[in-house]
């Protein structure tokens, strides 16, 4: 057989093609309910990580509703939307145009502590990078943070999932007084003494940079309802303040 | 015709052969992108090792038993598919059942598909040579490819990053921040230095070995 004819050149790349497409796609569909469950798995160990729970990925099923006790959906306006939170893509959502994006909400309890977590999507040097990041009550300080990325360079960027990185968030506030400031990665250093700012990494200064813009983008969309719930916070406290005084007041009248 | 044995004293050649007188990366000076790009850290070194080790034995033995019925007119088209489908076979297995894994290796699974040492060996040694052959010349290759990537990475993260595997290995009390005289090399974390630690061990290799020196 002539194998140099161009009949059986063109018969042998049917031939491989096909065969090749068949293996691939077999696989493919095989394989895709175990690495959809690995990556929810992973979603809700994220989740989880970013208010202190560090598990292994296997037992977050089982987790995940005993810390997450609320989802809610909410809009750029601030409002409360009908759907469920978790499914939600961020990727499909940051296409939209600000206004009718569908903005995620976890709300869990820590120690009888309501935490906020709201779920990050940007662009890092190579591609996407997504993270957690969780509000104390007062919706203003930051109480743990979770990053990771799709391909940024291992030992450079890449190292914005470590934790000496992302603890740095931590007791940062991403309000000053009631304007949003987020919190910037800064090349070189951050002064420690900065509400609003942490280390970057060497050697990663896009990864850093997206990272700022990812915080500052996805805040600014959140930033009308946490608005809101700090004011409803401020009555309330001004309310059980009042309520302390006049008991007070009370006690001394009688 | 007697038939030679699989381990003859020319076949261990073609696998210890690239350990030293003909490693892809020092004598070869093939592979040397991913050299540069994942040996900050000993880790996904190591993945990648032994990612180029399953990838390129076995894409050698697929091109050796098929060396005959490919059209060599589009041989080079036909190892890249060869390549490209272990590769994404790989990637998905990844994922699925030791995700963890997968994520270390990241974009450079997809790299193994242009690393030219894979593409070397298919088209100088298993296109000519049955499939025993083909598979030792890709254990050898591939070893000799991994040895330099960890050596590599080994310095980089040491002197880089003060660690090995992630872990701390240089006392944090040397560190100049905690009172000490110690500071890590940040240049050992950037690209060249890679290229640099790979002239070093050609320079030392040559000291050593030297039928490797050209005469001219």
């Amino acid at each position: 057989m002539d194998v140099n004819k161009n009949t059986y050149t063109f018969t042998f790349a049917i031939i491989m093609v096909v065969v090749v497409a068949a293996i691939l796609s077999s696989t493919y569909i095989k394989l895709k309910p175990l690495q959809d469950k690995n990556i929810e798995l992973e979603k809700q160990q994220n989740i989880l990580s970013s208010i202190g729970v560090n598990i292994l990925r296997d037992s977050a099923s089982l987790i995940y509703p005993i810390y997450i006790k609320e989802e809610l959906v909410i809009n750029s306006k601030g409002e409360i939307l009908e759907g469920s939170a978790f499914d939600i893509d961020l990727k499909k959502e940051l296409k939209k145009d600000k206004d009718s994006q569908q903005l995620p909400l976890f709300i869990s309890e820590v120690n009888q502590e309501k935490k906020y977590i709201i779920p990050l999507r940007g662009k890092g040097l190579w591609g996407p990078i997504w993270g957690f990041i969780a509000l104390e009550e007062d919706f203003n300080t930051v109480y743990g943070a979770v990053f990771d990325h799709k391909a940024e360079t291992p030992g450079l960027g890449a190292e914005i999932n470590r934790s000496f990185f992302e603890d740095q968030f931590t007791g940062k506030s991403i309000f000053e007084a009631d304007k949003l400031v987020s919190i910037i990665v800064v090349k070189g250093g951050a002064d420690p003494s900065d509400m609003h700012a942490v280390d970057g990494i060497s050697g990663g200064t896009i990864t850093s940079d997206g990272v700022t813009d990812m915080l500052s983008e996805r805040l600014s969309l959140y930033s009308p309802y946490l608005q809101r719930m700090k004011l409803d916070n401020e009555v309330k406290s001004v309310m059980s303040e009042m309520d302390t005084v006049s008991s007070i007041v009370d006690s001394i009248i009688n | 015709m007697s038939k030679e044995s699989l381990f003859s004293k020319k076949n261990r050649k073609l696998l210890t052969d690239p350990l030293d007188d003909n490693n892809p990366i020092t004598v070869q000076v093939l592979g040397i992108c991913s050299a540069l790009a994942i040996t900050v850290q000993l880790e996904p070194a190591v993945v990648m090792a032994l990612s180029v080790f399953f990838v390129l034995s076995v894409a050698n033995v697929i091109v050796s038993l098929l060396r005959n019925l490919i059209p060599s007119r589009i041989r080079i088209i036909v190892q890249l598919v060869v390549i490209a489908t272990l590769v994404i076979l790989v990637d998905e297995v990844l994922k699925a059942f030791v995700y963890d894994v997968s994520k270390e290796l990241s974009v450079f699974v997809g790299l193994i598909i242009t690393n030219c040492i894979i593409m070397g060996r298919l088209e100088a040694f298993a296109l000519g040579n049955t499939p025993g052959k083909a598979f030792l010349d890709g254990l050898g290759n591939a070893f000799g490819y991994g040895f330099i990537l960890i050596v590599v990475a080994f310095f980089r993260e040491l002197l880089g990053s003060g660690t090995l595997f992630g872990t701390q290995v240089i006392p944090l009390e040397w560190y100049i921040e905690n009172g000490g005289f110690y500071a890590n090399n940040g240049m050992m974390i950037l690209p060249p230095m890679a290229l640099i630690t790979v002239g070093v061990l050609i320079w030392i290799q040559r000291m050593r070995n030297r039928k490797l020196i050209e005469s001219n």
